[in-house]
C-alpha cells in the first residue's frame, strides 16, 4: 500500500447530511446510495488492492439529472469521482471519501443506429459490447474491444482511452469516437462533433479522450461503427529465441501486411494459459506470437500463407495456421485468460507500458532481471505490433511485504518503459496506480502545460482529483 | 516587419519568450504555402519553420517517423517510400487552389490536421500524429506523446496541437505513425449517377466488408457525365476478389461502370484529394464542409436552390467541397444555415482577404464551445500572440 491519497476535507465530511439531502432533491431515491453495505460496492475498481468509502453514490438516469448534480457539487465545492463499470485497473473510478460517486451505469440505452452512415449514438453507461451486439444483426460492431468488454462502459473507454487487441488495424477509442454530450462541473450541457467527421475548432473530443474524468462527465456518445470482415483466423507461431519472435514481428510488418491482431506471450504466461484453457500452446517455446488475419476463405489462405513463408527463416519450433472455428476459439481462448488463468497461480499486478518494438528483446531480458531481483515472478503478455506489454508481476498476498515489492517492481518496469523511449501506460490510464511516476516521462513544464488545460475545465480541482496528477506541485489554470 | 528562422528549439523558445514579454504579435508558418487561409490577422512579426528541417527518426520495422516541423512534406514521403512506407491518412496539397509554388512542411500538416480521401477509413491526421514537441506562447518547450502508438500517459495535447492553425504553440517536432503502402490500387467507377443514389452506392460500398479507401462522387456538368469512384487497395488476389464483390454489391444502381488502374487512377485521386476537380477560375470561392454523408446531397440541393454553386462529394458523401461565387458573402449565410440545420461545419477555405475579414472563416461556435477555446488559448498562450485571430475574433 504505497499510494497515497489526499487528506479528506474535513468541512465537507462534517457536511455529509446537508450534502445527502441536496442530492436527494435531485433524483429519485433509489438512485441514491448512503447506506454502508451498499456504498462499499463502490469503494473499489478492477484496482483491488485500493479501497475508499465514498460519501455518497448517485446513479442518475439522464443527461439532465447529471448537470443538476454537478451544478450542485460545483455549488457546494463537493468532489466527484465519475465511474462506469468500476473495471479501470489502474484505479481510476477508486472514490475518495470527501467525494460522490456519480455513475452512469444505469443510462445504459441505445439511442440511434444510423447503418448507412456508420454512427450510433448511445448513452454513455452502456457496455463496449453492448454496442456491437446492438448493431450486429447487421454485421456491423464497435471496433476498440478492452479485454472488460463485457462488463466495461463507452464512459470509462472514452475516459481511459481504451484500446485493445484489434487496434492495430482498427485504433482506440479515439480514432472511432465522432462526438459527445457532456456535462462540465458547473452543470453545463456541451455537445461536441455529431456524425460528421472532424473538428470545426480545437480539437474538444479528441481532448476530453483520456482525459480520466478530470474534464467533463460523459453522457452520450456517438461512435463509428464497421462492417464486420467476412471471417479472421488466427495461426500461432513459437519461438525458442525472444529476439526470434521480435525479429518476426519486424518481418511480417516490413512485408506491408498489417494482421488485425498481433500478440506475443512468452514462457511463464504460455504456460499459465495452457494449463488453464487447453489451447494446444507449445510448452518447450521461449516466446509464441498469435498472428490473426481477416476476410474472405481464399484471402486469409494467402495472407495466411505470406505469413508462414515470412516466419520460415527465423526457425519456428513450433507453426500452427488453424484449420477450423474451433481451433481459432482455443487460440483465442488461451490468450484472453491470461489475467484470470494467471489468477489463479498467484495474486498479480498487471502492468501496461508501451516500448518501441525494436527493444523488446532488451526490455524482456531486463523485465526478468527486475522482478527477480524482488524474489518474484513475471509472465508476458504483449500486443506485439504496437509495443504496449502487459507483465503480469506475481505475489503472494499472504506473504508480508510481496504486494510492496511487485509494486516496486511494477514501478521499476515503467520506469524502463519511458527509458527506452515509451510511456507509462498504452491503454490501461494512469488513474492513482501510475499517478506519482508521472515525472519519470514529463518534465514539469509537460505537466504544467497538462494542468492549465485541465484548469479551463475544473480550476478547483472537484473532478476526480486525485488521479492523474502528482499531489504535489498542482496549478490551477 | 522582422522574420525569425529559428535553426533550433531553444532559439524558438527565445523568440517566443522574449515576444511574449514585450506583446509582440507572431505570425507562424513553414514555407507560407497556406499564408491566405484562415482570418486575415495584423501581427508584428512572423517566425517560420523553415530553418527546423531534417527527419529525426525512422524505423520501418516500428512504423514510426519523426521529423522537425519545417521538414517537406515531399522529404517524408520521399522517405517512406523508399522503404514501401506511406502517411495513411494521405495528407491534402492546397497549393493547386491557392496558386502558391513553395514546398508545404510537414508541421502545417500537423498543425492543420490536413487529410485526404483515405481519411474515411484510416483517420485523419490527427489520428497518426502521436508525438509533438511544441513552443507554447510563455516560450515554454512541451512535449506531448511520444514515438509509441499506444499512449494514454496523461491529457492528449497532441490532438489540441493537431488543427490549432499555430494558435497555441509552434511546433518544432512532429511523430507520425505511417502504414505499408499497398501493392495495389483500383477505383471501380459508377457512371451517371445523380447525387443521391451515388451517395447510396457509396454507403453501400463503405459499410461492406471490402476495406474501400476511398469513396467520391463527382456530379457531372450533365448526368452521363458524373462519377462515383470507389477505391480498393491491398494485395493483388485480395483487389481483384474484392473488386468482383463490389461490383456484384452495386449491380443494382445500374449504369456503365469501369475500373481505373494505374497512373490514370493515382491523377484522379490527386484531384479528389487536393479539390483541383474545382478549379473553375480564381474569382470563385472554395467551401470545405464536413456533414454526416448521409446528409451530403440534402446539404448541396439547399445550397443550389439559394445560390449558383458547383461541389463535389469525398468521404463518402461526408466531405462535400464546394465552389460559390464571391458576391453576397460567398454563400456563407446559406452554407451556415444548413450546417445548423443538418449538422457539421464549413470552412472557407479559399476567398480573397476581404471576404476572409467579412465573414466566419470557421464554422462559429456556441457561447459555451467558445468559452472553452478562449480558456485552452489562454492555457497555452496567456498573452495572446500566437498567430492571434487567425481562427476566430480573440482566439
Amino acid at each position: 500500500m504505497t499510494i497515497a491519497f489526499p487528506k479528506p476535507d474535513e468541512a465537507i465530511l462534517a457536511r455529509r447530511k446537508d450534502i445527502i439531502e441536496g442530492l436527494s432533491r435531485l433524483v429519485a431515491s433509489e438512485a441514491l446510495i448512503v447506506s454502508e453495505d451498499e456504498r462499499r460496492a463502490f469503494e473499489t475498481d478492477g484496482l483491488t488492492a485500493y479501497r475508499q468509502m465514498p460519501l455518497a453514490v448517485v446513479l442518475p438516469s439522464s443527461t439532465e439529472e447529471v448537470s443538476a448534480i454537478m451544478r450542485f457539487c460545483h455549488e457546494h465545492g463537493v468532489k466527484v469521482v465519475p465511474r462506469g463499470a468500476g473495471t479501470s485497473l489502474c484505479g481510476g473510478a477508486i472514490p475518495q471519501e470527501d467525494a460522490i460517486v456519480l455513475g452512469v451505469a444505469k443510462m445504459n440505452r441505445v439511442l440511434d443506429v444510423n447503418f448507412e452512415g456508420r454512427t450510433a449514438r448511445v448513452q454513455s453507461g452502456i457496455t463496449n459490447l453492448g454496442i456491437s451486439q446492438a448493431v450486429a444483426y447487421e454485421g456491423f460492431f464497435y471496433a476498440p474491444d478492452p479485454s472488460s468488454q463485457l462488463a466495461c462502459t463507452i464512459a470509462g473507454n472514452i475516459a481511459m482511452n481504451s484500446g485493445g487487441a484489434h487496434c492495430l488495424k482498427y485504433g482506440v477509442t479515439t480514432n472511432n469516437l465522432l462526438g459527445v454530450t457532456m456535462v462540465l462541473l458547473d452543470g453545463t450541457v456541451v455537445e461536441i462533433g455529431g456524425e460528421h467527421l472532424d473538428s470545426p475548432g480545437y480539437d474538444l473530443l479528441g481532448l476530453i479522450c483520456g482525459s480520466e474524468g478530470q474534464l467533463s462527465v460523459v453522457t452520450e456518445a456517438v461512435v463509428r461503427i464497421l462492417r464486420s470482415a467476412e471471417g479472421a483466423r488466427p495461426a500461432l507461431f513459437g519461438f525458442e529465441k525472444v529476439e526470434d519472435a521480435g525479429a518476426c514481428v519486424a518481418a511480417i510488418i516490413g512485408a506491408g501486411i498489417i494482421p488485425v491482431a498481433l500478440e506475443y506471450m512468452d514462457k511463464p504466461a504460455i504456460q499459465i494459459c495452457e494449463a488453464f484453457a487447453h489451447a494446444g500452446y507449445p510448452l518447450e517455446v521461449e516466446a509464441m506470437l498469435i498472428v490473426e488475419v481477416e476476410g474472405s476463405d481464399q484471402e486469409i489462405d494467402d495472407m495466411l500463407r505470406r505469413i508462414v513463408a515470412i516466419a520460415e527463416p527465423f526457425k519456428p519450433k513450433t507453426m500452427k495456421v488453424s484449420q477450423s472455428e474451433a481451433e481459432s476459439a482455443a487460440i483465442w481462448k488461451g490468450r484472453k485468460s491470461a489475467f484470470g488463468a494467471t489468477g489463479r497461480v498467484a495474486d498479480y499486478i498487471c502492468m501496461d507500458g508501451t516500448i518501441p518494438t525494436g527493444q523488446l528483446p532488451y526490455v524482456l531480458k531486463r523485465i526478468d532481471e527486475i522482478v527477480k531481483s524482488y524474489g518474484l515472478a513475471v509472465a508476458n503478455v504483449f500486443h506485439a505490433g504496437d509495443g504496449n506489454l502487459h507483465p503480469l508481476v506475481m505475489f503472494n498476498t499472504n506473504v508480508p511485504g510481496e504486494m510492496e515489492k511487485a509494486e516496486k517492481a511494477g514501478e521499476d518496469i515503467l520506469k524502463l518503459c519511458v527509458e527506452v523511449g515509451g510511456c507509462l501506460t498504452g491503454e490501461h490510464g494512469v488513474g492513482i496506480e501510475k499517478r506519482d511516476l508521472m515525472t519519470y516521462q514529463f518534465s514539469e513544464t509537460d505537466l504544467a502545460q497538462q494542468m492549465r488545460v485541465r484548469g479551463v475545465f475544473d480550476p478547483r480541482w472537484l473532478l476526480n482529483p486525485a488521479k492523474v496528477f502528482p499531489l504535489e506541485g498542482r496549478l490551477a489554470a | 516587419m522582422t522574420n525569425h528562422f529559428p535553426r533550433d528549439e531553444q532559439e524558438t523558445s527565445a523568440i517566443i519568450r522574449d515576444a511574449s514579454e514585450k506583446g509582440i504579435l507572431l505570425s507562424l508558418s513553414g514555407q507560407s504555402t497556406k499564408a491566405e487561409m484562415g482570418r486575415p490577422n495584423q501581427t508584428d512579426a512572423s517566425i517560420s519553420s523553415s530553418a527546423l528541417t531534417g527527419i529525426t527518426l525512422y524505423e520501418p520495422a516500428e512504423m514510426v517517423i519523426s521529423a522537425h516541423s519545417g521538414t517537406p512534406v515531399s522529404e517524408v514521403v520521399r522517405t517512406l517510400a523508399g522503404k514501401g512506407q506511406e502517411l495513411p491518412f494521405e495528407p491534402m496539397d492546397y497549393r493547386p487552389l491557392l496558386g502558391t509554388k513553395a514546398e508545404p512542411t510537414i508541421g502545417a500538416v500537423a498543425a492543420m490536421n490536413l487529410s485526404g480521401p483515405r481519411r474515411i477509413m484510416a483517420g485523419a491526421a490527427r489520428d497518426s500524429l502521436i508525438g509533438v514537441r511544441f513552443v507554447n506562447g510563455r516560450g515554454d518547450v512541451v512535449k506531448s506523446g511520444g514515438r509509441v502508438m499506444k499512449n494514454v500517459t496523461g491529457l492528449d495535447l497532441v490532438k489540441l496541437m493537431a488543427g490549432s492553425w499555430g494558435t497555441l504553440g509552434f511546433l518544432t517536432e512532429v511523430t507520425f505513425k505511417v502504414l505499408p503502402k499497398q501493392e495495389r490500387m483500383t477505383t471501380l467507377v459508377l457512371r451517371g449517377l445523380k447525387d443521391a443514389q451515388a451517395v447510396e452506392a457509396l454507403s453501400q460500398a463503405l459499410g461492406s466488408p471490402y476495406d474501400v479507401t476511398g469513396a467520391a462522387h463527382i456530379p457531372g456538368r450533365d448526368r452521363p457525365g458524373a462519377s462515383t469512384l470507389i477505391r480498393l487497395e491491398g494485395f493483388s488476389v485480395s483487389v481483384d476478389y474484392r473488386l468482383g464483390e463490389l461490383r456484384r454489391l452495386l449491380k443494382r444502381f445500374g449504369g456503365s461502370t469501369d475500373v481505373l488502374e494505374g497512373r490514370g487512377a493515382e491523377a484522379v485521386w490527386q484531384s479528389v484529394r487536393d479539390a483541383t476537380v474545382l478549379t473553375n477560375g480564381a474569382d470563385r470561392a472554395i467551401w470545405r464542409v464536413s456533414t454526416a454523408p448521409t446528409k451530403g446531397p440534402e446539404f448541396t440541393k439547399r445550397i443550389a436552390q439559394s445560390i449558383e454553386a458547383q461541389w463535389f462529394y469525398d468521404w463518402g458523401g461526408g466531405l462535400i467541397w464546394i465552389s460559390t461565387p464571391l458576391s453576397g458573402g460567398a454563400g456563407s449565410s446559406v452554407l451556415r444555415e444548413a450546417t445548423q440545420e443538418l449538422g457539421g461545419h464549413a470552412t472557407l477555405v479559399r476567398a480573397p482577404a476581404e471576404t476572409r475579414s467579412a465573414i466566419d472563416v470557421f464554422e462559429p461556435q456556441n457561447e459555451t464551445l467558445m468559452t472553452l477555446t478562449k480558456g485552452i488559448k489562454a492555457s497555452f498562450d496567456p498573452s495572446g500572440i500566437l498567430n492571434p485571430g487567425r481562427m476566430y475574433a480573440g482566439v
